[in-house]
């Protein structure tokens, strides 16, 4: 083993560069958490890796291309049965039409302001990063598709995250389940208002700060409320899965298990933005949807 | 005569402790190489896959990260440890410098005792390995603890487990363009 000589070495030694190195790393940390300074420098590293990641996607497309080549046995089934959802489904759409139309027409004899239709962009997933402190995914359209931060992504049962980032080609969405992500819900079967909260772990939701004598069952579906201006009303979140209701404690236990699931499908939905919400309640008489900025929509 | 014979045999000795395979005089590791293998180790870290098999996944960044600081100390040191820690954050959309902190301190590890490891066989150096993947994977628990994330279960470190698996043989395989006696024509 031959021993470096003193004279040879240049540049700080090793402990002052882990003291640096450490350092800088929790101030970017800081910085990233309380402050949001530093999308620019994702920016430029997303782009960076996107080739890769999309490399990385290779061998998982050509599967399933070799699948499609494989299981062309199971199309003819798969043909009927989509025929036959189609049906059940155009029936469903035109009493749906009927409805909405009646509907239209109820909310103009309340004078109540009329729900706004919301387009949506079909998106795929890009990845699911291993990280076990958040709960994010990436979606395989960006900016350059229109998307933008804030809007809301489902799949086909329910709601499954909102868009917290956006980079050129992909985007970022943060899961209900993330501990850091709240959706406002209502009580299908008696109208109840709160916020589900999720708890950092996979397929569990919180209804936190719920009295104990409130009216809430096991079982019981909850849809987004829309009174947030981000989530349109009526989206299918979670349904209540376990209450405890201890009296030493002020407010019940309520864990919910979310209706719709990352590992479900690869697709899923991007919806458009809604109207931005009103700051103050004077503000609500006044919405003008093109003048105001979109900043305040993320609900993170 | 008697006494000639035996100093004979006690140089003979020595010289095959001299041919010791792990004193054996290595080529020269190319640039492109070692480049190589971080982009190969960053791509199989973005490989997508099932959830089972996603905790289990060894990081591999960081065990071609600890390969070549402990061969290579000279070219491979901590800035590029937290370069690359930086774009595992980016990729795994997490707090920026919660990899970049653990892959630092792995690096650091791994030049502060990168003497001393490339001593033992790759086989005994797994466990050593271990420890460091250890240091770096509480690193980053400490990060999203700090966060105000949850404990994630025990699950975490399995991935630690799974790299000191993989480690005898990510070194034989990192080493292989280096063995001599070959044409260098055909290796890497």
């Amino acid at each position: 083993m031959e021993m470096a000589p003193q004279f040879f070495r240049h540049g700080p030694s090793l402990q002052a560069r882990l003291f640096f190195f450490v350092l800088l790393s929790l101030t970017l940390m800081a910085a990233d958490t309380h402050f949001r300074y530093l999308a620019g420098i994702r920016q430029v590293f997303a782009i960076a890796l996107y080739p890769l990641q999309k490399l990385a996607n290779v061998p998982m497309t050509l599967s399933d291309t070799m699948g499609a080549v494989f299981v062309t046995n199971h199309l003819a089934d798969e043909n009927a049965y989509l025929k036959q959802q189609y049906l059940a489904d155009k029936g469903q759409l035109l009493q749906l039409q009927a409805l909405r139309a009646e509907n239209d027409q109820l909310r103009k004899l309340l004078e109540a302001a009329q729900r706004v239709e919301s387009k949506a962009v079909i998106a795929e997933i890009l990845r699911v990063p291993s990280d076990p402190f958040n709960r994010k995914i990436m979606l395989d359209k960006g900016s350059q598709s229109g998307i933008q931060t804030g809007q809301v992504v489902v799949d086909d049962v329910g709601v499954v995250g909102q868009v917290t980032r956006n980079y050129p080609w992909v985007s970022e969405v943060t899961l209900i389940t993330d501990k850091d992500h709240s959706v406002p819900i209502q009580v299908v079967r008696n109208g109840l208002r709160s916020v589900v909260s999720g708890t950092g772990k996979d397929g569990l939701l919180e209804l936190r700060y719920v009295a104990v004598n409130t009216d809430i069952r096991s079982g019981d579906v909850l849809v987004t409320s829309g009174i947030d201006g981000v989530y349109p009303p009526g989206l299918p979140v979670a349904s209540v899965s376990k209450i405890e209701r201890s009296p030493a404690f002020v407010f019940a236990r309520i864990t919910c298990t979310p209706t719709a699931g990352v590992g479900h499908h690869r697709q899923l939905l991007i919806l458009s933005l809604m109207n931005p919400p009103a700051e103050t309640p004077a503000d609500a008489f006044e919405i003008k949807p093109e003048t105001r900025k979109r900043e305040k929509v993320g609900i993170r | 005569m008697h006494s000639k014979s035996s100093l004979r045999q006690g140089s003979e000795k020595k010289l095959a402790f001299a041919d010791h395979p792990k004193q054996e005089i290595l080529l020269p590791v190319k640039g492109s190489f070692i480049v190589l293998s971080l982009v190969a180790a960053l791509l199989l870290n973005l490989l997508p896959l099932s959830p089972g098999a996603l905790a289990a996944r060894p990081d591999f960044v960081a065990l071609v990260l600890l390969y070549w600081c402990i061969n290579q100390p000279q070219r491979i040191g901590m800035s590029i440890a937290f370069f690359l820690g930086l774009l595992m954050d980016i990729s795994n959309a997490s707090t920026l410098g919660e990899n970049a902190l653990a892959y630092s301190i792995m690096a650091f590890s791994a030049l502060l005792f990168h003497r001393r490891l490339l001593f033992f066989s790759p086989l005994a150096q797994a466990p050593q390995i271990g420890l460091i993947l250890l240091l770096g994977q509480c690193a980053r628990l400490l990060a999203g603890l700090l966060g105000g994330s949850h404990f994630p279960g025990w699950g975490f470190f399995l991935a630690t487990i799974t790299g000191i698996i993989l480690w005898p043989l990510l070194f034989s395989l990192l080493r292989m363009p280096q063995k001599p006696g070959r044409s260098t024509s055909d290796t890497l």
